[in-house]
């Protein structure tokens, strides 16, 4: 097993190695053969060590320490449980499906830049294996920062835009900003209990050991990391941004996995954070908040990208509310589902694109239903699924977080419902203004319109049919299944508990949110499959047109008083008062230099009177002890 | 025996260059000087060495003595790798009378292993005083337009801090048991708590210039800036580390009551220090001046570190001192390539580097990841150890220097985005063929880099009996 679950990490890496060391010899058929094989394989040896732990439990395996020094010690540990098994296929199979896509995506790109991608592509990968493989915080937050990286260079990949470079480097700092939470986390952990590892840390006794202050503050910099990676409020606005990369680039790393490791770290964790009352309001508020304000911005957009990234935010959110108030496991259920149909919706828009010349403006789209027959039913699941129709996938996984959010506070299931239906409109709105209806594009488009290659649609059919039956993971008892995933989970969450709701308010509150979806969803196919939205005519249609300001916002209140501020250190502190007083007390050197050369007038008399008088000086500091010096350190202590 | 050869290869070399004039044979010489003491330094590592001891002036009780620790051998490792790596990168650089340039360099090479290898405090004072006058002769002769006024601001500023050592050396030496300079009579030195206040003062002062420290850094951009890149090279890969070393070596043994008394306001004034070059380096357009500030943030960290005086921390600098030394050369033998091929360091004016030499743009952004020391780079291990220790300090001080992570991902980032980003500028456009030796360089770097930011055991390994020596009583 441990070459088996080193491999898993391995390849990923191999094939990084390989494609970017070589990225000026091999043909784009080699890089594309190869950097997909790897994932491939990456996948089959996660399909191996989920069956394996399916019969002997979890697996940990040692490799070597990476750190180890007097009294402390990081092992290089990597650990195969319920969970991590879980992510693992996600990342493998997800992941393997966008390498096949993007082998004809990127088509266009020059063999060198095609290596590169797929070498970036495969370090991700390597990166985010890491993240959930990891037996102790700090192998997580090695993979943490190394998607990070990734990211980064994805987003920046046509790197001679600059505003794509702006994009990248505001995606790694927003997230950095979140890293540095993560970190005190740590330094608290050690602190505290002088390790990191999960069998160390996640148990009841070193949860003992903490007082309630250390597991408030350990759980709230835990997820201030978990709201840079995982686009929370306040550190949201680089999500949307990074569309600028590649369209399956935002489709793997923007949506389907490196966003939800910060619902990972919370899954992991959640012995911790269970621990915490307050941290848990704290996160379903954020978590609620996030998904409310990200939906209404994605009504507005009209990018098909940022609609999708939008969304992203918003379900993300979700996720967090289910974390909030507890249901770990519907969390974890509606990354999974998520993760399918999220990735099934970019890499169906990235379709579009490709058909359309890069044109990513809805309003200029419409009536591709006809020219695009596999993307348009694949993309319709996908909207079907996101908006929580029943028995497609988002249906049960979304439902299970609302009802925990109910058992809660009815007031969380109430806005939840609201952004479901805001979900159920945009993802409609999207659907009609693009497949529905009249070509609104050039005849140029009209006329090169074409279905894309089979590299591409085979993934969308694959991701389709997942979306549309991955509810079968988790389907209720209420209705007559027994949810595999929350048995799967009971490792790490402990035997969920019995639920405090009576099945008949839980039939009712499944009503009642599928009802509102489909009148949600009904409203927006009847209202866009004629016309698509006119520029925003209203103050509230342009406030949300414009993403609340906030951009705006942290460019005037946060970045340029800060800016402003570095170049009153520069031009001011530094130059004038630092170097001043150097430069100064350099000159009064020099002056008392010319008045002291008075002193050297030759006159031998004078040599000696001041010889005398150091002498002297010299005697009484001696034998006092040099007690003047002393008294004059007294002095300065006590002033 | 053996140590001594650190200070004669250098040596003998350095006077055999004044008499040849040709200047690849000049090259040829030094590379194979600097190559020579890297073998040296790599045999060092690997079999154990005994200390050499002789008499040096009787008349004060002062010996020449060398020896080896941990601390020690992984400073004279860094500049054993360091020389080769500037000779080889800048070898194609055009300078007037290269033998003597060459000449001062090795000169300034055996002062540096004295200071790192010196067992006597007056030895040490003397190849400290060493290295430093080659340096000034070199930046005032072949610097840039401001070099006169710059450097003769570098050579009081840290001559003047030399001067208080040598006080504080003095002070000492007359309260030690039977007058001499051995570092272990230093230690049980009869000082009274004001002597030893005062003895630290005059110690640190030197060694807080050296650095430098916050408020006591303004000569160190102007003197990067206008030095010889191949000499702002040696200043800051390993020239700063004089200071860090003296203050483990010297300054916390010999004072440790004085120390711990003043701990919390060399911290602060560090962790001011770092945020302070931080925010400044955002606002540079110079490449090098923003490596300057940049290199002045991490050196604030270390200092902030050692005076918390905890094991795991001070674990931190012994390695981040190899570490910020591999990375700042890469960084700057990335500059100058730029600088020789460009005939600018204004961000600007660059741009498009990735277009126009990719691996070198590649190359570039490895460094900026080192330099903000994302994991398993060589700079997170020490980072990460350092971070650790000013934590269980104080919370809160870590916390605000942990800004300085987010800072430096703005600055590096800034960096890269103008220089190697973008459409290629008109001055980037002007770069010739990849200078294959340079990349050569910075390829040996960069793999260090990793493999020590995969696997540090090794460093942990050698630096292991400093840390005992240190903290086990």
């Amino acid at each position: 097993m441990k070459i088996i679950i080193g491999f898993i990490v391995l390849w990923p890496l191999i094939g990084f190695l390989f494609n970017g060391l070589g990225r000026n010899i091999w043909s784009k058929k080699t890089v594309a053969y190869k950097a997909t094989g790897y994932i491939v394989a990456s996948f089959i040896f996660s399909i191996l060590a989920f069956i394996n732990i399916q019969e002997q439990g979890a697996i940990t395996v040692h490799y070597f320490d990476f750190i180890n020094t007097a009294n402390f010690k990081i092992p290089f540990d990597l650990k195969v449980d319920a969970l991590s098994s879980l992510f693992l296929l996600v990342i493998t199979g997800v992941g393997s499906l966008i390498h096949l896509y993007s082998t004809a995506y990127m088509k266009e790109e020059e063999a060198p830049h095609y290596a590169r991608y797929f070498a970036y592509l495969n370090l991700f990968v390597f990166s985010m294996l890491l993240l959930v493989l990891g037996d102790n915080f700090v192998i997580m937050f090695i993979g943490w920062e190394g998607v990070g990286l990734c990211s980064y260079l994805l987003i920046g990949y046509w790197f001679t835009n600059n505003t794509f470079n702006y994009a990248a480097k505001k995606a790694f700092i927003m997230n950095r900003i979140g890293d540095l939470g993560f970190l005190l986390a740590i330094f608290w952990l050690i602190a505290k209990l002088g390790t990191i590892s999960y069998s160390e840390v996640l148990t009841a006794e070193s949860l003992a050991k903490l007082s309630s202050t250390d597991i408030t503050a350990i759980t709230l910099l835990l997820f201030v990391g978990a709201m840079g990676k995982s686009a929370q409020i306040p550190l949201f606005t680089w999500l949307p941004d990074a569309m600028a990369g590649p369209t399956p680039v935002s489709a793997l790393i923007h949506a389907a996995t490196m966003v939800t490791a910060g619902i990972y770290m919370i899954t992991r964790a959640n012995i911790l954070f269970s621990a915490s009352e307050f941290t848990g309001h704290v996160i379903a508020i954020v978590g609620i908040s996030t998904a409310l304000l990200a939906a209404t911005i994605a009504i507005k957009q009209n990018d098909i990208k940022k609609v999708l990234a939008y969304s992203t935010v918003s379900q993300l959110g979700y996720m967090f509310l289910g974390l909030g108030v507890g249901a770990y496991s519907g969390a974890v259920f509606h990354v999974i589902t998520h993760a399918f149909f999220k990735a099934l919706l970019f890499l169906g828009a990235g379709s579009v694109i490709h058909a359309m010349h890069h044109e990513q403006d809805i309003r200029k789209m419409g009536g591709l239903k006809s020219k695009l027959p596999i993307t348009h039913i694949t993309f319709l699941i996908g909207c079907i699924a996101i908006a929580g129709v029943p028995p497609f996938s988002g249906f049960f996984s979304k439902d299970e977080i609302l009802e925990a959010a109910f058992a809660k506070s009815p007031i969380y299931w109430v806005l939840g419902i609201i952004g479901a239906a805001m979900t159920a409109f945009y993802m409609f709105r999207l659907y009609a203004t693009t497949f529905l209806g009249q070509f609104r594009g050039t005849q140029d488009q009209a006329h090169h319109l074409h279905e894309s290659p089979f590299a591409m649609t085979l993934p969308l059919i694959l991701l389709a049919i997942a979306s549309a039956i991955a509810g079968a993971i988790g389907v209720p008892e209420l209705m007559g299944g027994h949810h595999w995933l929350s048995h799967q989970l009971v490792p790490i969450l402990g035997e969920s508990h019995e639920t405090v709701l009576s099945h008949q308010t839980e039939w009712m509150l499944m009503g009642i949110s599928v009802t509102i979806a489909l009148i949600a969803l009904i409203i927006a196919i009847t209202i866009y499959k004629k016309k698509a939205d006119a520029e925003p005519q209203t103050a509230l249609g342009r406030f949300l047109y414009n993403k609340w300001y906030i951009d705006e916002l942290y460019q005037n209140a946060i970045v340029e008083p800060l800016n402003k501020f570095a170049g009153f250190l520069k031009e001011v502190i530094e130059k004038s008062v630092i170097d001043g007083a150097v430069n100064g007390t350099g000159k009064l050197v020099q002056y008392s230099a010319r008045k002291m050369r008075l002193v050297q007038s030759g006159q031998v008399g004078y040599y000696i009177l001041f010889m005398v008088l150091g002498i002297v000086l010299m005697l009484v500091l001696w034998f006092n002890d040099i007690s003047i010096l002393r008294f004059l350190i007294q002095l300065t202590q006590k002033s | 025996m053996f140590l001594l050869s650190f200070l004669l290869i250098p040596i003998i070399a350095a006077i055999v260059l004044l008499f040849i004039k040709q200047d690849d044979k000049v090259q040829l010489v030094a590379v194979g000087a600097a190559l020579l003491s890297l073998f040296a330094a790599i045999y060092m590592l690997t079999n154990a060495t005994s200390a050499f001891d002789a008499a040096w002036l009787p008349v004060l009780n002062s010996r020449f003595i060398l020896q080896a620790d941990g601390l020690s051998k992984i400073l004279v490792l860094l500049t054993a790798i360091s020389f080769p790596a500037i000779f080889i990168a800048t070898g194609k650089n055009i300078v007037a009378n290269k033998n003597v340039f060459l000449s001062l360099m090795l000169f300034t090479q055996a002062g540096l292993m004295g200071v790192f290898l010196a067992g006597d405090a007056l030895l040490f004072y003397f190849f400290w005083e060493l290295a430093l006058i080659p340096v000034y002769f070199l930046c005032s002769i072949w610097g840039g337009e401001k070099r006169i006024a710059v450097t003769f601001k570098f050579f009081i500023y840290t001559f003047l801090g030399s001067l208080f050592m040598l006080i504080g050396i003095i002070l000492v030496y007359s309260k030690t048991a039977d007058h001499n300079f051995l570092i272990e009579s230093f230690k049980h030195a009869n000082l009274t708590a004001a002597q030893q206040a005062i003895a630290f003062a005059l110690f640190f002062i030197a060694f807080a210039i050296k650095m430098p420290i916050f408020p006591l850094h303004t000569w160190q951009p102007d003197a990067y800036e206008q030095s010889p890149t191949a000499v702002t090279m040696v200043l800051s890969a390993v020239m700063v580390k004089m200071g860090l070393y003296g203050v483990i070596r010297w300054l916390l043994p010999l004072f440790p009551a004085a120390a711990n008394s003043h701990a919390i306001m060399v911290i602060d004034l560090s962790v001011i220090g770092l945020l302070y070059a931080s925010f400044i380096a955002i606002k540079q357009d110079d490449v090098k001046r923003l490596i300057a500030y940049s290199s002045i943030a991490h050196i604030g960290l270390m200092s902030a570190t050692l005076f918390t005086n905890r094991s795991i921390g001070t674990q931190g600098v012994l390695i981040q001192l190899f570490s910020h030394g591999i990375n700042v050369l890469g960084l700057w033998i990335i500059a100058d390539i730029i600088e020789q091929q460009t005939g600018t360091r204004s961000m600007k004016n660059l741009g498009g580097l990735a277009k126009k030499q990719p691996t070198l743009a590649i190359l570039l952004v490895a460094f900026a990841f080192a330099n903000i020391a994302l994991p398993l780079t060589n700079a997170f291990v020490g980072e990460f150890l350092m971070f650790n220790s000013l934590f269980q300090y104080n919370p809160w001080i870590a916390a605000a220097a942990g800004v300085s992570v987010v800072l430096a991902a703005i600055y590096t980032l800034n960096m890269v985005q103008k220089v190697a980003y973008g459409t290629v500028s008109e001055s980037v456009n002007k770069m010739s063929a990849p200078n294959k030796n340079a990349q050569g360089v910075l390829i040996v770097l960069i793999v260090i880099v990793f493999v020590t930011g995969v696997y540090p055991q090794p460093l942990f390994e050698l630096t292991k009996d400093t840390l005992q020596q240190l903290f086990v009583k």
